[in-house]
């Protein structure tokens, strides 16, 4: 029974099938080797960032980098960096979050909104819109940072949380992913049955492609979460007022505090905060992974 | 999609002043100027500043003077902060009312009249009170472009702990620092002399300290001679020699390797500005007890001579809006009571009484083993050669020695030859620039 099961699945999973390794384990020594790699190159930044954080100052400065120091200081570290100058890492962190809730979840929304009109509604111009958007997504972010700041510096934003959120609400890319996910996940009959039941466009968008688009939503939110917290180049040219940083140019500087007459060495709080500052991404992708993986999936394959 | 932009950027900590209990001190004033009314009248002025000990400075003007706010932001260090600080003044908009700006900076932003002329609210006044090369740094033709708020004379810091280990002799003069260099390597490799990745402030000090005059500023013409000048022929040899040699340790200045190796004495020297105490104290403490400070090595036996490393002012600029308000801030942060507390603070003092009061001279430094290290700065500060200039586009200057003379350290190139590059470097920007090249 299972043989002729089998038989009647996709090729491409026979195929996977054969190659497999319960049945006939096959091994490569050359993968094994370049898996580890791999591995190893993503691990070790991560480690070293681990063990480096749970070092004093001096023991960072005095013992081998790959190993854990003669004190575990990670929880003197975390409970320092974040009473630092009256607590300024927390105020960071709100800012991160603020440019990542408003910035990132806005530009979600809109991804969505713009990605489903344009799936699935026709109108004139709509050739033009799908060439503007491929062309955004060509343009890296950073080319745009100088002039969005001369823009918005005659329009007295620079310095104001608004120059940093106002530029990531725009994803070309979350667009057009929105767009191509949408085509295929939500069903024109099942929007046309809506409306023979007499269900008003906003009815349909609200109660029913909303709910077949959320592992979509899912993945552009992931991604520009993690494109609107690690905005570095954006915040640098805005904000001139610390109180508006978000992490990263706080912990950069932090980290260049060293560098000037009279300046402390906080090597160690820069690390303690570098740690810190990647759990919440950390946390968020065990979260919203599984939705990752099936939003991706679910524009790829034909039902 | 943005992305992350990797991007050195040297900037310090933020300065957020917390709100200062109103400690209503009897309000003294220095001296009568036409700038006291500000101080009653009150209100707020921005200060773009990164020196630490300014903190605690804000925090006393204000309790002084109720009624005046001073927003301290700390907008990056160094090329940072005038990259800010040019935007501002190109833009007209989101101008400080007052700005450190350190004294190599200075003269391109006087060039520009960029900043405010402070005789006409009695700056003349200070004649005298600041060591000469400071003050030399803040004039401008018949201007006062600024106050000095600190200097930076050299010395040369040494771990004597090595030196003593391996029997080694503090060198007094280069020639001597040559030849304790490849004693110090030979007798631990791990040992370096110094570590060097190609610093244009130590170079320009060097070359200052030999007498060089590398280039020539009158107005608006520049003359350079960074390949026949002495002083930069000087600091080419024995610089060449110690890297053809292996003796410079190839670790960048302020990394964290840096304060590594000045905490474990794999870098046994630095020649250094007289502010270096405090960022020992503060980012190489196991170091503490190691370390001492002697007269910089000479260029000829017997000579007393030496130069400014770093240092800065603080400044107005010309459209600053609460120019009254700013300079009474200067000149308290500069002049008067915020000396003393930038003093306990750390700093190094720009100002003469200071330099030569007992108290200053006498204090013992825990870190240098009890000695009374002001004692050398000062000499240091009374013997710094004369005639130096810094260029009216030294910040530019200083971004693009890496790209030049920066390559010999990486073994592309040779000093002289790295020398001759930015030469030429500088003349293609000087004559784009408008000014008349020589």
């Amino acid at each position: 029974m299972t043989t002729t099961r089998l038989l009647t699945v996709a090729p491409s999973v026979t195929r996977r099938r054969r190659l497999g390794t319960t049945d006939r384990p096959r091994r490569s020594v050359t993968l094994t080797v370049l898996t580890a790699i791999v591995l190893v190159y993503s691990l070790i930044p991560l480690i070293w960032l681990f063990i480096n954080a749970s070092k004093t100052q001096s023991d960072l400065f005095s013992t081998f980098g790959l190993w854990f120091g003669d004190e575990f200081a990670l929880f003197d570290n975390i409970a320092r960096a974040l009473t630092y100058d009256d607590g300024i890492f927390l105020r960071w962190f709100g800012n991160t979050l603020l440019y990542v809730v408003v910035g990132a979840g806005g530009a979600t929304l809109l991804a969505v909104l713009g990605g489903y009109a344009l799936a699935k509604y026709e109108f004139a111009g709509k050739r033009a819109v799908f060439a503007v958007v491929i062309g955004a997504v060509a343009v890296p972010g950073t080319a745009l940072a100088v002039p969005t700041f001369l823009m918005f510096s005659s329009m007295g934003l620079t310095n104001t949380p608004w120059s940093v959120i106002i530029p990531s609400l725009i994803s070309p890319f979350g667009l057009y992913l929105m767009w191509t996910f949408a085509s295929e996940a939500v069903p024109t009959e099942l929007m046309e049955a809506a409306r023979i039941d007499g269900a008003g466009e906003f009815r349909i968008f609200w109660q029913v492609a909303l709910r077949l688009l959320a592992p979509g939503m899912v993945t552009v939110l992931l991604f520009t979460m993690v494109a609107t917290w690690n905005n570095y180049f954006l915040p640098l040219i805005m904000l001139r007022d610390p109180d508006w940083y978000p992490l990263i140019i706080g912990l950069n500087q932090w980290n260049a505090q060293a560098a000037t007459a009279g300046g402390t060495a906080i090597f160690d709080l820069v690390l303690t905060g570098s740690l810190l500052t990647i759990v919440p991404l950390i946390i968020a992708f065990l979260f919203l992974q599984r939705y990752w993986q099936s939003g991706l999936a679910a524009g790829s394959v034909k039902e | 999609m943005t992305r992350i932009t990797p991007r050195t950027r040297r900037v310090l900590i933020g300065t957020a002043v917390a709100g200062v209990a109103s400690l209503s001190l009897a309000a003294c004033s220095a001296g009568a100027t036409d700038t006291d009314d500000a101080l009653e009248e009150g209100g707020t002025i921005t200060v773009w500043a990164w020196e630490p000990t300014l903190e605690q400075v804000v925090a006393d003007f204000e309790a002084e003077n109720p009624g005046v706010t001073v927003d301290l932001v700390n907008v990056g260090t160094g090329i940072d902060s005038y990259t800010a600080l040019s935007n501002a003044i190109t833009a007209g908009t989101g101008l400080p009312d007052v700005a450190q700006v350190e004294y190599y900076a200075l003269p391109q932003y006087a060039l520009q009249g960029a900043l405010q002329d402070l005789t006409e609210y009695g700056a003349d006044e200070y004649e005298g009170t600041y060591a000469p090369g400071p003050w030399s740094s803040v004039t401008s033709g018949d201007q006062i472009i600024g106050l000095p708020m600190d200097s930076g004379p050299m010395a040369l810091f040494y771990n004597k702990e090595v030196f003593d280990q391996y029997g080694i002799e503090v060198p007094t003069t280069w020639d001597e620092y040559l030849q304790a260099a490849r004693d110090l390597h030979a007798a631990n490799p791990d040992v370096y002399i110094t570590n060097d990745s190609g610093d244009a402030g130590l170079a320009a000090s060097i070359m200052w300290q030999a007498g060089g005059t590398p280039w020539t500023v009158d107005e608006t013409t520049v003359g350079f001679d960074l390949t026949g000048d002495e002083g930069a022929q000087r600091y080419a040899e024995v610089w060449q020699t110690m890297l053809d040699e292996g003796l410079v340790s190839p670790i960048a200045g302020w990394s964290d390797e840096w304060f590594a190796g000045l905490s474990d004495g794999t870098i046994a020297t630095l020649p250094i500005g007289a502010w270096m105490p405090a960022n020992l104290e503060g980012s190489a403490p196991d170091g503490a007890g190691a370390w001492r400070v002697a007269p910089m090595p000479q260029w000829e036996e017997g000579e007393v001579t030496s130069s400014e490393n770093g240092g800065s002012s603080l400044a107005i600029p010309a459209d600053a809006e609460n120019k009254e308000l700013a300079y009474e801030f200067i000149e308290y942060a500069n002049a008067g009571d915020g000396v003393q507390t930038r003093l306990d603070g750390g700093a190094f003092p720009a100002t003469v009484a200071d330099l030569e009061s007992e108290e200053f001279l006498s204090e013992e430094f825990e870190y240098f083993g009890g000695q009374q290290a002001n004692q050398v700065f000062s000499e240091s500060s009374a013997a710094v050669v004369e005639g130096w200039q810094y260029l009216p586009f030294q910040v530019y200057a200083n971004t693009v020695f890496g790209d030049s003379v920066g390559q010999a350290f990486l073994g592309g190139t040779t000093i002289a030859d790295g020398l001759a590059a930015w030469q030429s470097t500088l003349e293609d920007y000087g004559t784009e620039q408008g000014f008349t090249v020589e």
